[in-house]
Parts: C-alpha cells; structure tokens; sequence
C-alpha cells in the first residue's frame, strides 16, 4: 500500500461526491476542497468548471464579488463548499459565535446553502466542540419549510474522520463511511449529534496509485499558485 | 411619499495626500470599505488612525479584514456591519476577535449579497431589493433593515427577504489611477463601481495619475467610475500596502503574519501601531 497524508484521502472523497457536476465554486481559504475539484477535472479531463473565488491572480469574475451570488442565483453553481465553527446534527452552520467565542461571520453561506444545487459541507476538526447537538447560532439552516424557496442543501458532510451523506426527508445524517485508521467507536466519541448507522460500515476507499499520480503532479503545480503554504507542506511543492 | 436626501454629482478635488482624506471622513461616519483583496486604501486608513477618528461605523463590502482590525483595534470604531471580519489566510482578525468578544464594538452580522441588494437599492434609487435564500437563518431577526415580504408575482405562498436601501456616509478605496478629469480606474472589482454609486461622498487614493481622460479609452472606460461619483482623490503610491493590487504589487505575506501575531495582544498591537502607523511610512 502506498503512504498517503490525509489531506489527499480528503481531496479524494470530496473529488467523488463533486461528481459529474459541471460548475464548482470553491470559496477563500479552502485548500482540501480546491485540490478535490483540480483533481475531479484532470481525471474527468473537461469538467468541473471551477470558479476559485481567491486566486491570488486572475479572478473569474468581472463584476466584482457579487458575480457569483447572480451566478448562484441563476442556477449556474452546480456545488458549494461550506464549513462551520459548529455543525449540528440538522446540517445547520454556526460561523458566527459559540462558547464565547467570536468567528469571523457568516460571508455569503446564508445564501449559497440556498442557491448553490448542492453543498458538500466540510470539517476537518471532528470532534464534539464541532459537531454539537444545536448551534448555538444558525449562520444557514440545514433545510426550510416548505412554501420557503430552496434550489438546494447539503449532500454530504465529509470530517478528518469520517464521511456522512444527509437525509433531507429524515433530516438527518447518516454515516456512509469511517476513514482508514478510525473506529465507529471513535467516531461516535466524536459526534455531538445523533445520526444514522448501517449495520455495517465501510471504510472511505483509499486514494488509488492513479489519484495519487494526479495529486502529486498536475494538481501540485495548480493548487500551489493559489496555496503556496499547502502545496509545501503536503507535496513539498516550492 | 418620502423622499430620500439625493445623492449630490461631484467635482471631484484633488487632495494633497491621504491624510486630507483622512480629515474629509467625520468621525462618526458610516464609512463603506472593501474586503482586503479589493484595493484597501490602506494609507487612508493609517491617517484615520492617526488623526484619531472616533465613533465611526464600518460598512463591509461585503467583508472586511486588516482595515477594520487596524481601525477597530486603534479605537476609532463604534459599529461593524459586515459578512465577516478576517485576516484570510493569516487567521481570526484579531483586534475584531478580541473587542466583539469583549462586548466593546458593536457588530450586525450580514452576508454578503444582502449587502451587495443594499447598495445596489440604493444605487437604484429604490427602497429596497429582494434576495432569495437566507430565510430561517438567525442573522435576520437582527436586522431591522432586512424584511419579509410576500412575492408579489406569486399566487401560492412565496416568502421573499428584501434588504432596505443602504447609502453610506463616505465610500473608501484605492485605485490603480486617477485622471485629470477625477474618474478613477478599478477595473473588473466592479463592486466598487456599487459602492461609490450609492454613497454620500466617495474619497479614492490612487497609484499614478494620468492626463488623458479615460472615458475616452474604450478599453479602459469599461474599469471607470466616473468623477460624477467621486468626491476627492489623493495619490498615495503603493497606498493599499501590505495589501496588494493586482499586476502592480502582491499582498505581504510575511507583514501580514507579523500583523497577526502581534496583535493578538493590545499590547504587542500598539507596539505595531507606533512601528508602522504612527512613526513610518510605507516600505518601498
């Protein structure tokens, strides 16, 4: 078996549930999910068109930052990519404030939740302090009511440990998968909220020689333009 | 019927640097400003810090960083209106983090395209203007300026959030060039073009300073505000360092790091201050 860091597990998992969608938008300081879409496009060789919302050069906007939530709300982002200083257990996102704490704020996730066709959420912390029962603040909620426009909401949540699919009819998450090296007893330890379980679960498949070879070459060179630190630290990329 | 003050057209002046920019911003201001990646007038911003404004309300277009935590942390803001307040890549804004922790600022959280709805109400001239989404989030009971309505089109139930008009008492920013004729050139950071458009006053640091005129360059004119939106320009060269401009300098890293550690302490942030704002120009 080939050695791997777990940043290159993370970006693989993320490159499968981008899938076959067609635009990704990837927001600022998102290295894991940036190198999943380069890697999702150079396997697929076209597709996904990704929009880099902080390139350090370039841009693919010209009408400044409210380009991609005309985009969005036109229906032209396929997939977004959200985090949160807390997650809870109905796929609601706290980037606000919690135990005290004071984060940077919300951005535009209260309306790409909405607008984007699909989310995949993204931690890589998993632990309790993240994954709590109830935010403590709803920066964007997990579903709406009905009668509430809504094109989208969260596919996924994918942590350091673990990778969970969400159940928009039960409002729930389920766990599709543990990452080599954990135990469902750990991940359970880990989860603040209650979701779902197989009887049997599997593990996230490992990268394969053939992902490997992309990350470390092409999808390198790309991901380092825009994140230098990242790049030298999991490749060793200067 | 109400009617709103009009926004004035301009003649735009040429100011001595940005300190006299500084001294057109009042304190208690509600001041528009750029996130960190959109042409920051940082030199302003020192100047502020310098004639020691007070009280001002800062206005995230739609996010804020290193402007705000220099101004927040220098104790010239009262209020923060923002989708977020950070340092990017070098981490939590920290003089931010530290005074909303504390209680000591006051901050209405937004996202980001209700403050672009805003000003782009008020750069209509309407009241105000809808946006999809963001329903249920707890941003919206906080804001008295963002309301509910029925979409009047719909003949089912189709609740829709609108964001009250917003003109700011001062728009802020730098810019690759100014002209002769007072336009100024952003190029594709088109929000700045909104911004500009639904505020009171607009104050714009620049790079260079050109003769021509550039609305009579078809290929500049797309990047133009047009003096009619522009109250005064000052150049300050290399004025959005550490932040960067595109094609022109490159963020500072390594400045913007330093930054990050030393003011996650009131202390070890005046000393920062008195090295970089208070004593020193920009570094060439």
């Amino acid at each position: 078996m080939t050695a791997y860091a777990l940043e290159e597990l993370l970006a693989c998992a993320l490159a499968r549930l981008v899938g076959d969608a067609a635009h990704v938008a990837v927001g600022a300081a998102s290295p894991i999910p940036a190198t999943a879409c380069a890697l999702q496009r150079a396997k697929k060789g076209d597709r996904p068109r990704i929009a880099l919302l902080h390139r350090r050069r370039g841009n693919p906007f010209t009408e400044g930052s409210r380009e991609l939530f005309d985009l969005a709300g036109q229906g032209r982002i396929d997939v977004f990519f959200l985090g949160g200083a807390q997650i809870d257990g109905e796929a609601n996102i706290n980037l606000v404030r919690a135990e005290g704490r004071r984060f940077p704020g919300s951005f535009g996730s209260a309306y790409m939740y909405f607008a984007a066709k699909r989310t995949i959420l993204f931690r890589e912390e998993h632990s309790p302090r993240v994954l709590v029962p109830k935010v403590e603040f709803v920066s964007a909620p997990g579903w709406s009511a009905p009668g509430v426009w809504r094109r989208g909401g969260p596919q996924a949540l994918l942590t350091g440990k673990a990778l969970f699919a969400w159940d928009g009819g039960r409002r729930r998450f389920r766990l599709e998968s543990v990452h080599p090296g954990q135990s469902l007893e750990e991940v359970r330890a880990a989860t603040g909220f209650e979701f779902d379980c197989p009887p049997r679960v599997p593990a996230t498949p490992e990268p394969t020689a053939a992902e490997l070879a992309l990350l470390r070459g092409p999808v390198a060179r790309e991901i380092a333009a825009n994140y230098p630190g990242f790049a030298r630290r999991i490749w060793d990329l200067h | 019927m109400p009617l709103e003050t009009p926004l004035p057209p301009n003649c735009t002046a040429f100011l001595a640097d940005a300190a006299a920019i500084a001294r057109e911003i009042p304190d208690g201001a509600l001041l528009g400003l750029p996130p960190d990646y959109s042409l920051p007038a940082m030199e302003v911003v020192r100047a502020l810090v310098r004639r020691k404004a007070r009280e001002l309300r800062l206005l995230g277009v739609p996010v804020l960083g290193l402007c705000a935590d220099l101004l927040i942390g220098a104790g010239c803001v009262k209020e923060v209106i923002s989708s977020a307040v950070s340092l990017g890549e070098a981490g939590l804004a920290p003089r931010f983090t530290a005074t909303a922790e504390r209680g000591e600022i006051a901050v209405k959280d937004a996202t980001c395209p209700m403050v672009h709805g805003a000003l782009q109400a008020a750069e209509k001239g309407v009241p105000f203007m809808p946006l999809r989404g963001v329903l249920g989030a707890d941003l919206v009971a906080q804001r008295p300026d963002w309301k509910t309505i029925q979409n009047p089109f719909a003949a089912a139930e189709d609740p829709l959030l609108v964001a009250a008009a917003l003109s700011p008492d001062v728009a802020l920013f730098h810019a690759r060039w100014a002209d002769r004729a007072g336009n100024v050139w952003i190029g594709r950071r088109r929000e700045l073009a909104t911004l500009a458009h639904a505020s009171r006053r607009c104050f714009v640091t620049f790079e260079t300073l050109r003769e021509d005129d550039m609305l009579e360059d078809e290929l500049l004119a797309p990047g133009v505000i047009s003096s009619v939106y522009v109250s005064g320009v000052a150049e300050a060269r290399r004025g959005a360092w550490p932040l960067g401009m595109a094609d022109e300098y490159p963020i500072d890293d390594a400045h913007l790091m330093h930054y990050a550690r030393a003011a996650r302490t009131q202390g070890g942030f005046e000393r920062y201050l008195e090295e970089f704002v208070l004593r020193a120009g920009i570094p060439a």
